[in-house]
């Protein structure tokens, strides 16, 4: 039985449908990524699974339990934790109480979690009471990444975290979200350095027009000339 | 000298107590603000009710205050900001939950707040009336006077005022603790700054809700109560202090907290320093001034019947040149 499973997954915003019919699956340990082009879907598919958008027809499931359409809330209850690509951290509390916000349903843990978290990510433990939004972009995305780590969830949705860093800080990223997933983390994540991001991958989901068109793990499709052609920019 | 105590008494005395009753309301509207996104216009008409039912129990039970060596009104006070966070909790969930619900813009919630705005004056007029009422019930309001040596006109301070300033700085500081220490405190900073995030971290976002409304209920409670007993209780309060809440919630710039006490205080001192009569401090002068400048009787920017102009040209002021107030808040 898969970690977190999407069969057939229909949705999108007000009748109008974005997604088709995606079927993905991710074990715990995994690195899933979705790629695809602009308008594919990829965002709007981990929306549906967290739960942000009504899934019209299909099932998610996360270790085998029906879990679409349950609120944000109730999924971080269960373990699940997203990070969206825009607007992610709390701008004018301190990096030290955006942490804090994630473990909100742990209060009792909090500290030990916070120091897991600096451990994982220094730089935020010396920036630790400087307000978030001050951050730079690549330490903004730690805090954020941090925010949902701090829940220990098992299924960590991922929405391009690397948009907009230089490429020193995107390696950053990519290896400690290798780190997550070694911890037995679960990790889908959207990402526009499709090549990067395939590199790290356990799965591949290429997505086009709501619908999956190629699935495979990360190597299989970054060696797959098809793929390389229609998706990755020869 | 005298003239001093005088500025003292009419200015720095007035002006921190109007500027307290200020703050407490603003802060209300600011917290109201950042947590809901709409001006909430029937804030001052929460005022007004919390010293209404603090009226009505002080009515009930004149003397419950005399074995404390209080007025009555203050140990009425925390029933009567129970009462009020309960009403505030519940017109929230009668009226602007279900437009919450419904999604609609901010501005159909600030016509609901007029709505309720009307709703809580005509049920006040229906039990209270019309004319002004003391919060002294069967009781005489303590006048304190400070000599101060080798001058001869005193420092008054009422009881009230005391008790004002008491109050104020004791809410102050426990609104910065619950905001910078408490759990629930920086929730409801995270959910000022970020809702949808802070959904999507767990937290409660009714319970904060309620949380604010109890917040911003029991502090109107505390301010009404309190210029009620300083001056005298009227069903019409709230049309004097809306403007000057609204107007220092926006010149402390929205959301925050301490700018919104920060605004409380400069738009108090600025109307009091607005209708303090400036010929009194030139009087020991007036002996030397040259026959053709006669020094005139009453020298106030403007008359104390036209003192709401002053916040209203502050809140102009702050929109055109400043819109998100001293500490960059929000715009409404």
């Amino acid at each position: 039985m898969p970690l977190l499973e999407a069969i057939d997954v229909h949705g999108g915003y007000g009748g109008m449908n974005i997604l088709n019919g995606v079927d993905m699956a991710i074990e715990a340990e995994e690195i899933g990524v979705i790629v695809g082009p602009n308008g594919a879907g990829k965002s709007t598919m981990l929306k549906a699974i967290f739960g942000l958008l009504s899934v019209t027809d299909g099932d998610i499931r996360l270790r085998g339990e029906p879990i679409a359409n349950l609120s944000p809330h109730k999924l971080v209850e269960r373990g699940m934790g997203f990070v969206p690509q825009e607007k992610n951290i709390f701008p004018s509390l301190s990096v030290e109480e955006n942490l804090e916000m994630g473990a909100f349903l742990k209060p009792a843990s909090a500290s030990r979690l916070k120091q897991q978290i600096y451990e994982f990510f220094p730089p935020l433990k010396e920036k630790r009471r400087q307000p978030a939004g001050e951050l730079s972009g690549g330490q903004r995305q730690m805090v954020a990444m941090g925010r949902a780590l701090m829940n220990e969830p098992s299924v960590l949705l991922l929405d391009e975290p690397t948009a907009g860093l230089s490429p020193r800080y995107m390696n950053e990223i990519f290896e400690r979200v290798k780190a997550i997933a070694a911890t037995g983390v679960g990790v889908l994540m959207v990402e526009q350095n499709a090549k990067q991001a395939l590199r790290i991958a356990h799965k591949g989901f290429v997505l086009a027009a709501g619908q999956n068109r190629f699935t495979d793990s990360g190597e299989a499709l970054l060696n797959d000339p098809q793929v390389a052609r229609s998706f990755l920019g020869g | 000298m005298n003239e001093l105590i005088y500025f003292f008494n009419y200015v720095v005395v007035a002006g921190s107590v109007t500027g307290c009753i200020y703050a407490m309301g603003a802060v209300g509207v600011t917290l109201i603000y950042s947590i809901l996104r709409f001006a909430h216009f029937a804030h001052a008409d929460m005022m007004t009710l919390g010293a209404f039912v603090v009226l009505l129990l002080t009515m009930l039970f004149p003397h419950a205050g005399d074995a404390l060596g209080l007025p009555t009104a203050i140990v009425m006070l925390p029933i009567g900001m129970v009462f009020t966070s309960l009403v505030a909790v519940g017109i929230d969930r009668a009226f602007y939950q279900p437009l919450r619900t419904h999604k609609v813009k901010p501005i159909v919630m600030v016509i609901a707040s007029l709505g309720v705005t009307l709703m809580l004056q005509g049920l006040i007029r229906l039990f209270a009336g019309t004319g002004a009422q003391s919060l002294y019930v069967d009781a005489r309001k303590e006048i304190f006077r400070l000599e101060v040596p080798g001058i001869t006109r005193p420092i008054i301070l009422t009881e009230p005022q005391v008790i004002l300033f008491v109050v104020t700085i004791a809410a102050v500081v426990g609104l910065h603790l619950f905001l910078t220490r408490s759990r629930l405190g920086k929730a409801m900073r995270a959910m000022s700054d970020n809702p949808d995030l802070a959904r999507a971290s767990g937290i409660n976002t009714r319970l904060i809700i309620t949380l604010t409304w109890v917040i911003a209920g029991s502090l109107a409670t505390l301010a009404g109560t309190l210029l009620s007993l300083d001056v005298a209780f009227k069903p019409d309060l709230s049309f004097f202090l809306l403007l000057p809440i609204f107007a220092a919630a926006i010149v402390g710039g929205v959301g925050h907290p301490f700018g919104a006490i920060a605004g409380g205080f400069l738009v108090g001192f600025a109307e009091t320093l607005a209708v303090f009569n400036w010929s009194v401090l030139l009087r020991p002068i007036r002996d030397s001034l040259p026959d053709w400048l006669a020094l005139p009787a009453n020298l106030a920017l403007v008359g104390t019947e036209y003192k709401i102009v002053v916040p209203f040209f502050i809140l102009i002021a702050v929109l055109i040149w400043r819109p998100t107030g001293i500490f960059k808040g929000k715009v409404i």
